[in-house]
C-alpha cells in the first residue's frame, strides 16, 4: 500500500485529518515542499481558512503547479472542504482568486437569504447526501449510503459538468455539490475525518482505491 | 435535511473531567479521552469541552487533552475557556479542537472576534455568551451578559451582542442563560428564540435541562440550531440515544447512524 501524501501548506490544523487517515489504515506523511509532492503516489489535500490564502500558500512554495503535475499523471486524489474548492477555476470568497483549474466550475457564496428562511451560515452540522439514481454509487463513497456526514462551509462548489457530480447535498431547499470527481480525484464539501464511523470508513475506501 | 445536534458538554480542569453544581462541589468526573469514547459510541453529534479553571499555567495540560481526545474520536470539537490571544485559538486548533470558544476575551477586547474570524475562519470560532435576565419574571425587560461564571455583570444587552459577534464572523453563539443553568428547570426559551431569530450565526442553547423534553423545547420554541446539555448526560440519566429517540419521535430531525439504528 502506497503512503499518502497530506499536503501541508501551512495553514493549521492538519492533526484531524492525519489521525483520521491513520486509523482508516493510511500511512501518511506530511508533504509541505513540491519535490516531494511530485514524488507522491497518493495525495490528501485537507481544507484550512479562507481561499484566496491556501492558493497564495500553494503558490508561494510552487506547490500549485506540483500539484497540478500529479493531477493531470493520474495520482489518486482526495480534496477534502477547502482542498476540493480549490481545484476548481475560480472563487468569489473575498473578492475574485483563481483555483488550480482542474475540474471546470467556480465556487460561491450560499445564498443570503438563507438565514432569513431559518437555515443559519455556515451552513454546520450533519446532513444527508444524494446520489444519482442512474448512475453507480462512486466506489470511495459507497460507505456513505444512508449515512449523514459533518459539513461546516459558507461557500459551495459549482462544477460545469454535471458528470463531475458525484453526491448533492440539500440545505433547506438549496441543492449543492457534496462530492466531486474526475476520473482519479474526488473531492468532497463535508470532513469525513470528523463524520465519525462513515467517515472513516470511506477514507478506509479512499487508502485503497485503485482507480482504474 | 440538516439534523439538530445535540452536543454532551464537558467541563474540565487540569486536564480531568470535573462537575460542579453551580460552580461549586467540584468532583473529579473522569478520564477525559473515556468520557468521549463513551459519548462517541453513544452517537453524539459533537462534543464541547470547557475549562472551568483556564489559567494560563495550565494551558498546556489543557493542550495534551485536547489532543488525546482527538486522537480517539472523530467528530467536531468545541473547545473553551481562558483564551485571551489569538496565540491561543491557534495553540487549540493544532492540538485537534475544531472550534474554539471565546468568552470573556470577546467582550475585553472589541476586535478580538474579527480578527479570530478572519485569520481562522467563521467556522472555527463561537462566542459564548453568559446571559442573565434583567428582571427575572420578565423577558420583555432583556438580557445582559455576564462573566465570571455569572457572578459579574458588563450592562452589554446580550441580545445586541449575539447580533454583533455573528455579524462579526462568530459562526457560532454558545448560549448559556445564568437564570436557568444549573436548576435542571429548562432552557430560558425567549433568550434562545430571541437571540435564534435575530441572528445568522448557529445558535447553541445552554443551561438548565433535566429533561429530554427540554431539549425538545430549545429546538422547537427555542429553534435552535443544537442544544448543550452536561448532567443528564454525564451522570447517565439518559443516553445520547435515548436523547435522540425522544427527539425523533417529538418529530426533530436527528442523525441516526447505521451502526445506532436498529
Amino acid at each position: 500500500m502506497s503512503c499518502i501524501a497530506l499536503v501541508d501548506y501551512g495553514m493549521g490544523n492538519l492533526h484531524s485529518a492525519r489521525k483520521a487517515l491513520e486509523h482508516a489504515g493510511g500511512r501518511v506523511e506530511l508533504v509541505s515542499t513540491p519535490e516531494a509532492l511530485l514524488q507522491a503516489e497518493r495525495i490528501v489535500l485537507p481544507g484550512v481558512g479562507a481561499f484566496r490564502d491556501c492558493m497564495a500558500a500553494l503558490k508561494a512554495d510552487g506547490m500549485d503547479e506540483a500539484l497540478l503535475t500529479r493531477l493531470q499523471q493520474g495520482v489518486p486524489f482526495l480534496g477534502i472542504c477547502l482542498g476540493m474548492q480549490v481545484l476548481l477555476d475560480v472563487s468569489q470568497e473575498f473578492g475574485q482568486f483563481q483555483g488550480l483549474g482542474h475540474i471546470p466550475g467556480s465556487v460561491k457564496p450560499l445564498p443570503e437569504d438563507l438565514p432569513s428562511l431559518g437555515y443559519k451560515i455556515p451552513h454546520m452540522g450533519w446532513n444527508d447526501l444524494a446520489f444519482a439514481k442512474d448512475r453507480e454509487v462512486h466506489p470511495v463513497l459507497e460507505p456513505l449510503v444512508g449515512e449523514q456526514v459533518y459539513f461546516v462551509h459558507s461557500y459551495y462548489c459549482a462544477p460545469e459538468n454535471p458528470a463531475h457530480m458525484l453526491a448533492a447535498c440539500s440545505y433547506g431547499s438549496f441543492p449543492f455539490a457534496a462530492a466531486i470527481g474526475l476520473d482519479h480525484v474526488v473531492a468532497v464539501q463535508f470532513h469525513p475525518e470528523k463524520s465519525q464511523r462513515a467517515g472513516l470508513a470511506m477514507l478506509e475506501r479512499f487508502v485503497h482505491w485503485m482507480p482504474d | 435535511m440538516l439534523s439538530k445536534r445535540i452536543i454532551p458538554c464537558l467541563d474540565v480542569a487540569n486536564g480531568r473531567v470535573v462537575k460542579g453544581v453551580q460552580f461549586v462541589d467540584i468532583i473529579d468526573a473522569g478520564d477525559p479521552v473515556e468520557a468521549a469514547m463513551r459519548y462517541d459510541a453513544e452517537g453524539a453529534d459533537e462534543l464541547t469541552f470547557l475549562d472551568i479553571r483556564a489559567s494560563h499555567e495550565n494551558r498546556d495540560t489543557l493542550y495534551h487533552m485536547v489532543s488525546e481526545v482527538a486522537e480517539h474520536v472523530f467528530m467536531p470539537l468545541t473547545v473553551g475557556g481562558g483564551v485571551r490571544e489569538l496565540g491561543d485559538i491557534e495553540n487549540l486548533l493544532h492540538a485537534g479542537a475544531d472550534k474554539v470558544s471565546i468568552n470573556t476575551t470577546a467582550l475585553r477586547k472589541p476586535e478580538f472576534v474579527r480578527q479570530a474570524a478572519e485569520r481562522f475562519g467563521s467556522s472555527t470560532i463561537v462566542v459564548a455568551i453568559d446571559a442573565r435576565r434583567n428582571q427575572a419574571d420578565d423577558p420583555a425587560a432583556g438580557w445582559q451578559c455576564y462573566t465570571h461564571g455569572g457572578r459579574q455583570a458588563t450592562g452589554v444587552d446580550a441580545v445586541a451582542w449575539a447580533q454583533k459577534m455573528s455579524d462579526d464572523g462568530a459562526g457560532e453563539i454558545l448560549l448559556t442563560s445564568m437564570d436557568a443553568d444549573g436548576t435542571q428547570a429548562g432552557y430560558d426559551i425567549a433568550l434562545t428564540r430571541t437571540v435564534a431569530e435575530r441572528i445568522s450565526a448557529n445558535v447553541v442553547a445552554s443551561g438548565g435541562v433535566g429533561t429530554l423534553e427540554h431539549l425538545a423545547a430549545g429546538l422547537l420554541e427555542g429553534k435552535a440550531d443544537a442544544v448543550l446539555a452536561a448532567s443528564i448526560f454525564h451522570f447517565g440519566t439518559y443516553s445520547i440515544g435515548q436523547a435522540k429517540d425522544y427527539l425523533a419521535a417529538r418529530g426533530i430531525a436527528v442523525r441516526r447512524s447505521a451502526a445506532h439504528r436498529d
